[in-house]
Order: structure tokens, then sequence, then C-alpha cells
């Protein structure tokens, strides 16, 4: 093989702070050849980013590379002047990040933005420089591209963005593109289409790509060659092909299993216990001992080196030290424990939500008359049984959140009715809600945003106790604290302590014990587990299956994630715009969707599996404004199967089986 | 029978009860831990610890100045009558100033006063002469020939008592340090002056023995000498300056005190509930923010003045009179001045309640009341701690500003403005008179300074957007 692109060799980098310095990357190496996607994966915190950022010296105030070397063809990038690498930033080597709305500078236009990466070339006429960036745009495949040269960002959807943000990578023909995290932000459907976009331009271009992702599925479908990240260094490397048929370190194998499935419905997913190590400590062994299920009595004390698997699929683990058959019957050993018995029979409705509407008005002018609606949710129908779990799919601005908070009236709904045990919610008043307010509650996403940073564990999970006079005399509820602890898997001593002490798990668990602690009959879910890792996702969707089970719950589960709700999900209601366009057992729903939607929707879902071909349909455009909704059915503008009636009339609902319907005139 | 009876002015009462709150705070504070996070980085920023330490005699002079009483009278019948006159311990502190009142002006160190009179000399004839004080350097008989020598001699005792006592501070410290870390004194000294200790105890000892340089000289010749001389009247200026610290930092504390409610409920209440609430709230401090305000304080003021001259008998002595008007001005810059921190406490709010946690109280169905008290409020303090250090400075300055233009303090209290205000006509005269307004100057800069600077090192510990480490708030 040829010199390598990229070397990098033995990088650390260390972050000052309170306390001992942070190693938060130490000793990494791997090499990208040209034209090569190379990808780094692994959970929040495990120093992927910095190790990006390392190579590119953008690394933030507090952060300094204590050592190694950064090769890119053979110059040492770590010794260049500043001088000299902002021209190695940019013309050799290229960045884009997750947040495509944070990086695009909001007062300039984007064609303005993308002529000062090209002037990099040097001073061109403003002609010639109009043309690249139209070329530019155009190989970014952005529609009406003339026009939007002239447009801000705020104009400009995720997607949009992110393909800006391509552009002005590519206006100076790197030689190596980093993305970083780069479809983590954006919605399946424009994820599957900023991928391909960038698969194409990787091979037509024959630029070498450093893909740094936390999803597996992203993996399998875009690099050659992947390296699985931990705790601040390289533990497995491997090509692609090789890692998805047999990954070798436990804690990649973990990862695998604790992916979520309908395969797995039946059983608790493979949770990885405990936490990441801190990296300001020094390792005597491998860093992945304590929560390892295979450690030997001397990964404890002994640092891992390199094992060859076979051929270039390299592993830092003891086991690999030895015969291989250890290994596998240490693995066949491991089967995750089953939980028993399958969900109870659908009982009686619990919770039935019909012609739910959520308009939120839109002021102007200076007497702040209204002037339109947002309509966020226009006529949600829903049913939920009890013990059962309803997922609610779609992508972000459909309006599924807001239905889940309009039924709780935490946002107030413009009409509809939400009826549970026979009162509707939207007519009573709200201290007569009050009474009503114990048997539904809500579980949030953001489980650093969810707990008050000023208010003790115990007074948090008490709160609610008191407000609705649940749990009896201050005796009892403390005692009813603690069992809910115990139940979420928490010591009774974090009633004391304040949120921050906590990691984003167990403040998701915490999160479910208040929940809990009013005995409600009714949790719903707003995507409770997007913000974790999948290690701490399948620790809580255990969780939550566990109390499903013991406790007889119904949730509303609401949620982005296919895999999450294949896993979870007894039937589905799939969202767009506002509206329900199919619904169903989650079987049928998603193994033989109806709805040309639901059918784009599952076929852009990333796969684990480097050989699977699947066509990916790929969706015209963006989501409309749910502002001015298209006429008709509110998917023809972007349906590749629409009819000519379908921009004028709003289709019936068709039932296919007793349970599956979806709203479509290709099945009238 | 007590030789004195306290006398607990409004403004006393209203001081010692910000102290009490104060002390309450910081022993709830001590208590929990993410409460005494934001203090501990205050406590480890050199220049705050510094400028704190300045801060300090300040503080404690005007509390000193915050206990009047009267004195008991000499009586012949065993009924005791008390004094008309209000004094504070201040006052008893620094009798020796206070009762050493010259003829009219005098430099700072004169022996003679600094204007010629006509005297008759023991032969019969008249002549224009500087007369000697009647206290500044009087133990000095040849005061021409000695002055110098007697100052230089007396101020070099001062110096040397006062690092005597900065030593004998330092190595307290060090030694209680010492103990608390179960490390022999030496290594702890050593820590301390090489910067290595977590409280920047060098930075605070610096300012320390500064604080003695200054001080301990003028403690040894302020019983001898006029060290920054005397006004108009004869009264002594370092007394002056030592009696507007009070006055300063009187106006500082209680003028954010009437401020803080306005801005804490109404900012609070126009965030959370938007709406007609948010509206009505902001058309209030648009409002109020659109009168200038000296105009609105002057009315104010004046007002007031009228008012007590209507109803003396409710006021029945000088110092009693001024205190109120004083009141009146802390009251009409705090209500003056509550919209800055309310929009900024509203523009918070409004982010805040979109949080998770207080749709997960909603859900509860907690009260508005009591999500407001338990969830909004300690989560905005940090900013109202900003605003209060910060805005301390700028009243201080307000208030010399306005007594300047007369419509500040009585005039019969003593402050910063006062002092200025009567430097207009010393700076007017030949030969000038300097020492006045160069006092109030330095006085007011080093109080200010140390204010400002201490503010910056708050703000700085407590701002979230600063903290670089430490992860997600």
């Amino acid at each position: 093989m040829s010199a390598p692109l990229l070397r990098v060799d033995g990088l650390s980098t260390l972050i000052r702070g309170d306390g001992a310095p942070v190693r938060a990357v130490d000793g990494v190496s791997f090499e990208i050849a040209a034209g090569e996607v190379y990808a780094l994966v692994g959970e929040s915190g495990c120093g992927k980013s910095m190790t990006a950022l390392s190579i590119m010296r953008l690394l933030p105030d507090a952060a300094s590379i204590a050592g190694g070397a950064v090769e890119l063809e053979g110059e040492n990038l770590l010794a260049l002047p500043e001088v000299r690498m902002r021209d190695v930033r940019g013309r050799r080597v290229a960045m884009i990040f997750q947040e495509p709305g944070l990086s695009l500078n909001p007062v300039m236009t984007v064609g303005a933005q993308i002529a000062e990466a090209v002037l990099c070339h040097g001073d061109m006429e403003r002609a010639v420089v109009d043309a690249k960036v139209l070329e530019l745009l155009e190989a970014v495949r952005m529609p009406d591209a003339r026009r939007r040269m002239a447009e801000y960002p705020f104009q400009m959807s995720g997607g949009m963005k992110q393909r800006v943000m391509i552009a002005i990578a590519l206006a100076c023909d790197p030689d190596l593109l980093i993305a970083d995290e780069p479809t983590t932000a954006l919605d399946v459907t424009v994820q599957a289409q900023v991928l391909e976009l960038l698969r194409e331009l990787q091979r037509s271009r024959n630029m070498a790509m450093l893909l740094i992702t936390h999803d597996l599925g992203v993996v399998a479908q875009m690099a050659q060659r992947v390296a699985v990240m931990y705790a601040g260094e390289i533990i497995e490397s491997a090509a692609v092909g090789a890692f998805f048929s047999g990954a070798a370190h436990p804690y990649s194998r973990k990862l695998f299993e604790s992916l979520p499935d309908r395969a797995g419905r039946g059983r608790a997913l493979a949770a990885i216990r405990g936490a990441v190590p801190p990296l300001n400590r020094k390792f005597e062994g491998c860093r992945f001992v304590e929560r390892c299920d295979h450690a030997l009595p001397r990964c404890a004390g002994v640092v891992p080196q390199w094992s060859a698997v076979d051929g270039r699929h390299q592993v830092k683990c003891h086991l690999y030290e030895q015969d291989r058959p250890d290994i596998e019957t240490a693995v066949a050993i491991d089967v995750a424990s089953p939980l028993p018995a399958a969900a109870p029979a659908p009982g009686e409705v619990l919770l039935q939500v019909k012609g739910l509407k959520v308009h939120f008005p839109i002021h102007s002018g200076f007497l702040r008359r209204i002037s339109g609606h947002v309509m966020a949710v226009d006529g949600v129908s829903l049913e939920i049984a009890a013990g059962r779990t309803l997922g609610l799919v779609g992508e972000s601005g459909c309006g599924k959140t807001t239905v889940g908070k309009g039924l709780l009236r935490l946002v107030e709904p413009t009409s509809g009715e939400v009826k549970f045990g026979g009162e509707d919610f939207l007519a009573l008043s709200r201290a007569a809600l009050r009474g009503q307010r114990r048997h539904v509650q809500i579980i949030f996403q953001d489980p650093y945003a969810s707990l008050n940073p000023r208010v003790r564990i115990g007074d948090a999970l008490e709160e609610g106790m008191i407000a609705l006079h649940a749990g009896g005399d201050p005796g009892a509820r403390q005692a009813r604290i603690d069992a809910l602890l115990a139940e979420v898997g928490l010591a009774a001593d974090v009633k004391t302590r304040y949120p921050h002490e906590f990691s984003g798990g167990q403040r998701q668990r915490i999160d479910i014990a208040r929940a809990l602690s009013v005995e409600p009959q009714l949790i719903v879910c707003d995507e409770p587990t997007s913000a974790l890792d999948v290690s701490v996702q399948a620790q809580i969707l255990n969780l939550l299956k566990r109390l499903q089970r013991d406790k007889g719950l119904a949730y509303l589960f609401i949620s982005h994630n296919m895999s999450v709700i294949e896993y979870m999900a007894d039937e589905v209601a799939v969202m767009y715009l506002g509206r329900v366009v199919e619904r169903g057992a989650v079987d049928e729903v998603l193994r033989a969707p109806r709805h040309p939607y639901t059918q784009a929707l599952l076929s852009a879902v990333p796969v684990a599996d480097p050989g699977a071909t699947r066509p990916v349909i790929q969706l015209a455009g963006d989501l409309p404004s749910p502002v001015k909704p298209p006429q008709g059915c509110h998917f023809h503008p972007r349906c590749s199967a629409a009819l000519p009636r379908c921009s004028s009339e709003y289709p019936d609902e068709h039932r296919f089986s007793a349970a599956h319907t979806s709203r479509c005139h290709l099945y009238d | 029978m007590m030789p004195f009876r306290f006398e607990w002015l409004w403004s006393d009462v209203l001081v010692w009860l910000l102290v009490a709150g104060a002390v309450g705070l910081a022993l709830y504070t001590r208590a929990r831990p993410h409460l005494r996070a934001p203090w501990s980085r205050v406590a480890r920023s050199p220049s705050g610890m510094a400028a704190a330490t300045v801060l300090v005699p300040f503080v404690l002079i005007g509390l000193l100045d915050s206990l009047h009483y009267r004195a008991a009278l000499p009586s012949s019948d065993g009924k005791v009558i008390y004094a008309t006159a209000v004094r504070s311990a201040l006052d008893r502190v620094l009798e020796p100033l206070r009762a050493t009142r010259e003829k009219t002006y005098s430099a700072p160190f004169a022996t003679h006063l600094y204007a010629k009179e006509t005297v008759q000399l023991p032969d019969g004839r008249e002549a224009r002469i500087y007369p000697r004080l009647r206290h500044g350097g009087a133990h000095l008989a040849d005061p021409h020939a000695e002055r110098g020598r007697d100052v230089a001699l007396k101020a070099f005792r001062g110096l040397t008592f006062a690092l005597m006592l900065w030593l004998v501070v330092v190595i307290g410290v060090c030694a209680m340090r010492a103990r608390h870390t179960a490390a022999d004194i030496e290594s702890v000294w050593r820590g301390i002056w090489q910067g290595r200790s977590e409280v920047p105890w060098r930075a605070v000892f610096c300012a320390l023995g500064m604080l003695f340089v200054v001080i301990g000289p003028v403690i040894a010749l302020a019983p001898h000498y006029h060290v920054l001389g005397t006004d108009k009247v004869g009264q002594d200026v370092l007394y002056q300056a030592l009696k507007s610290i009070r006055t300063g930092l009187v106006i500082g504390m209680l003028a954010t005190l009437v401020m803080l409610p306005f801005a804490l409920v109404l900012g609070v209440m126009a965030g959370y509930f938007k709406g007609w609430i948010d509206d009505l709230i902001q058309y209030l401090y648009t409002t109020l923010s659109s009168i200038p305000g000296v105009l609105l304080i002057a009315a104010a003021v004046l007002m007031m003045q009228v008012y007590i001259e209507n109803n003396s008998e409710l006021f029945p002595s000088t110092e009693i009179r001024a205190d109120v008007r004083l009141l009146a001005l802390c009251v009409i810059l705090g209500v003056t001045s509550w919209t800055g921190l309310c929009r900024l406490l509203r523009g918070e709010v409004l982010k805040l309640r979109e949080m998770e946690y207080i749709q997960a109280a909603h859900a509860f169905g907690v009260s508005h009341w009591r999500i407001m008290m338990r969830h909004l409020t300690p989560n905005v303090m940090h900013i109202v701690m900003i605003a209060l250090v910060m805005d301390f400075s700028g009243l201080v300055l307000a208030e010399a500003v306005l007594s300047y233009v007369g419509v500040g303090v009585d005039p019969s209290m003593i402050s910063f403005g006062t002092m200025i205000n009567s430097a207009r006509l010393e700076m007017a005269r030949e030969p000038m008179v300097w020492w006045s307004l160069a006092a109030a100057f330095v006085f007011m800069l080093t109080l200010v300074l140390a204010a400002n600077l201490f503010a910056d090192a708050v703000r700085d510990a407590f701002d979230p957007r600063l903290i670089i480490a430490g992860g997600r708030p």
C-alpha cells in the first residue's frame, strides 16, 4: 500500500481544569489512505471530537496537545507555525460540524460565505467567483441554487444549511474532509440525503474522509475502515466488513447488542453496567475492565497491547492474546437476560384522544393582531389501552411532542377531546384538572433540563406528592421516595444530593422516579433516550419495560428513532405535519408500511449492516411549513406516487386490518 | 443606670437588618454545596480577595457609625436626662478628631491657620498674622523648627507598630492554616508566598499590608495634627471623610434593597405569566425609564423636604431629620433604578419557563406561586447577585452627584457629595483650599474601585457563561 495521506501517531490531548488534567485523547494512532473513508466510532466523551480538533489544531483554550505527531503527506502538522497551518485548513483538510445552524454566520448570505472560502485560491474576478459558488451549490445538489445564493441562513432548513457547509468545505478541493457527526442534528430522511451526497462527492473527487459518529448504521453505510474509541484511546480497528461480521472487543460487542430492534422485543437489551471512568486518573490496566463481563485477572493490572484478530483487524484486549476458542466460549455465555412474558393482552381503552388540535397564533403588525396560525397539531386521534405502549413517530417539526404536551395541557390545545377514565381533560378547569394529573405523567427528553439544579433530588421527588396530596404524611412520603429510588436502580442516599452530581442516564432514572411518584397509569415518554448514548439508552429502555411489566403502565412513547419504537411499542402512529398518516400494530406498520411517507421514513434509517442493500427512497425537498400546509394531502409535494387528486382533497382513512389504518389516495 | 441610651434611627435598623440577613444567608449558603461553589470561586480570585480586604475597614467604619446613642447628661437630682444630640459609636472613637475644632481652614499638618487674622499682641499693638491652631501641633514649642522631625518620628512609630501588627496577623493566619491542614507552619508560609495556596492569601496580605502602612501613621498622627486639614468651620477633614463612608454605604445598600423586590417580583412575573401581565409590566418600566431620573429624584426629595418642614414636630432632632431624608433618597433611588434588573430577570425567566423541570412541575399541578418561588427565583439569583454588587458603586457615585446638585442628602449630614459641594467655593478662593476635595476624591475612589473589583470577581464567579471548566450547568 502506498504512503498514507494522514498518519496520526500517539496523539495525546489534555484538557486543563480544576484538579488533575483530563486526558481527553490518550495515545491515539491511525492512518488514512488517500480516497479512503475512515470512521471513528464511540460514545459521547470518548475523545473522538477532540481527536478531530487536535488534527486541525482548533482546540479550545483549555485544551492542548501534549504529545504525538499528525502527519499529512509526511509533513508534521503539529510542528507548523500557525500561519502555515491556516493554509492547511480549508485547502488540504476541511471540516464540517454537527450543528450546521451554528457554523454559518447569520448576517451574511450563503453565497458570500461560500465565496469567502472560494477566494482562498487567490484573488479572482467577481463573475468567476460567482460561477464557482454556483457550481459548488449545484455540486451539493442545492435545489434552485442560483436563487439560494442570495439567501440568508435563517431562510434555510437544517439539511440545506449542512449542504452549504459541505459546499464551503469543498471550495478548495481538500484532500481530506473531517466530518464530525455531520448528520446527527438532522432528521432521518434528510440524513439519508446528506449521507448519499457525501458518499457521492467522496467517490467522485477521490477525497479521503474522517467520519466521526456514534451511529453504527452510518458507519456501515459510509466507511471502509473503522476504529472504536473508548475513554480516550482506540481499542479496536478493522475493515468495516470484518468489524460488522465479528466485532472483537467486548465493548464493541456490547455496543451492537445494546442496539434496540424488533427481534429483541421480548427480551432485555444488553446494557453496559456502570459508566465511562473519569479520564483524569491514571490507568493501570484496561480502561473497560470495570464494565467488562469477560475480564481476566490481569486486565486490571496490565495495560493491553494491540493483538491481531486477523490481518488488519486489531484489538486492544487481553482475551485475544490467547487462543480463539476461549473467547468464543466466553462470549457465548453472554446471553441477555430474558424479560418474562410478552406484553399483556390489550385491556380497556385508557386514553382516547379525538381530533386534538393545537394551533399557535402568529401575531404581527403594530397592534399584534393574529395574522395566522402555526398548525402544530391539526386533528390527531389516538387510543391507548391500559398496560400497552403506543409509539408516536415522526420527524422533527411534525408535532409529536406537542401532542404529548397538549394532552397534559402543558400547552393549551385549541380544540378536541382527551378522554381519560370518562373525564375530558380539555373541558376541566385548572383546579379540577389538578385532581386528574396524578393519573398521567410525563418524562422529558433532555435530562439536563428536566431537573431543577437548585433542588435536591429528594425534594424534587416529593414535589408532585405534595402538590397532588398523594403519598400521605411526610414520613410515608420519605419511605415512598426510598422505594422509588430503589425501583429505578439508585441508592437511597441520592435524596440529599443535587442534580449536577449525576450523569445523563442517572438523571433520566430520577426523572422516571419523579413521574412514578404519584402512581400514574399513563406516562408520556417524550424522546426519553434521544440525548443518551446507546449503552445508557439500553439501560433506560430496559427499566421502562420492566416498570411497564410490574406496574401495568401504559406509555405514549414519542420518538424519532425507528429502532427504539420497534423495540418498545405495541402500536405505532406515524405523524406528518400535524396529522397521523398511518397507524396500526407495530408489526403491520413497520413490516408492511402502506403510506408512502412511512415507506420513505423506514427506508432512510441506516442499518448497522454493510451488506444490506435496500433502496433508500429519497424524499424531495423539506418538510413544508406548518403555517401553510399544502392543499390536499400534506405529503403530496414530496410524494413520488402522487395522484392528481392528492393535491386537492385530503384522503380518507383506509382500514387494512383491525388496527392498521392509513390516509392515502393510493388505496381508494 | 446606663450612661447612654441607644437611639435606633430608621437607617440603622435597616442596616442591621441587612447585616442580619447577610449573616443568615451566609449560614444558609454554607450548608449547600451548589450555593457555596460560586463563593468559593470568589475566594479563589486574587483581585476579588484583595478588594474585599480593602472593603472590610470601610464596612466596619460604616457599621460602627450605625450604632447611635444619646449620652446621659450629668444631673443633680438623680433623674436621668439624655442629651438631644445623637452620636454614633464612631463619633466616640473619633472623639479627639471631632472635638478638636479650629476656627477655620487649615492645611494638612499645619500648625497655623490658613488665613491671616488681626490679633492683639501682649504689648497692646495689633498685627495681622497667621495665628497658631488651637489643637493642630499645639504640643510643639517652636513649630517651624520641630514640626518636620515630630511628624516623621510619629509617623515612623505608627508605621513600625502597624508592620508589627501585620506580621502578627500574617503569622496568625499561617498558624491557623497549618493547624487546619496539619502541615508545619513553615511550608504553609512558603506555600502562601509562592502563590500556591487555594485562597490567594498573598493578595490578601499585600492589600492588608498596604492598608496598615497607610492607617498606622495616620492613627499615630491624627491626635496631634489635622492630617487632612480642616474645613471652613474648622472641622477635621479626616473626620468628615470617615463619616461620609456610612452615608455612601447606606445609600449603596439600602437603595438596592428597595429596588430588589420591585425588580424580582415584577421581572419574574412578567417572564413567567407572559401575556397581558407582561405587557403591563413592560409598559410600566418603559415609561419609568423614559422619565429623566434626576428630575424624578429632585421632585421627590423636594417634596420630602417640604413635608419635614411642615411637620417638624415629628422629627425632634437634626440627626433624625437628616436620617429621614437619607432614607427618602434611598427609596427614590431604588424606585428609579429597578428597571434595568427587571428587564434582565424577565429575559432570563422567559428562557427558564420553557425548561422541562418547569413543565414537570406543571404536570404535577404545582401552583404558579410555588413554581415562581421554588423553581424560578433560585435560578435567577446569580443575576441578582451580580446586579447588586455592580449597582453598589454606581449608587455611591450617584449620591455624590445628587448632593452636589443639591437634591441629595440633608446639608447637615456629612457625605462625599456635601464635601464636594462645599469644595466648589473653596476651589474658587485664593489661595486655593484643595484638601477637602482631595480627601473626598481619594476616599471615594478607594471605596468604589474596591467595590468594582469585588463586583468583577463576583460576576466572574456567578456568570455561568464565563465558567469554562465544569461541564454543563
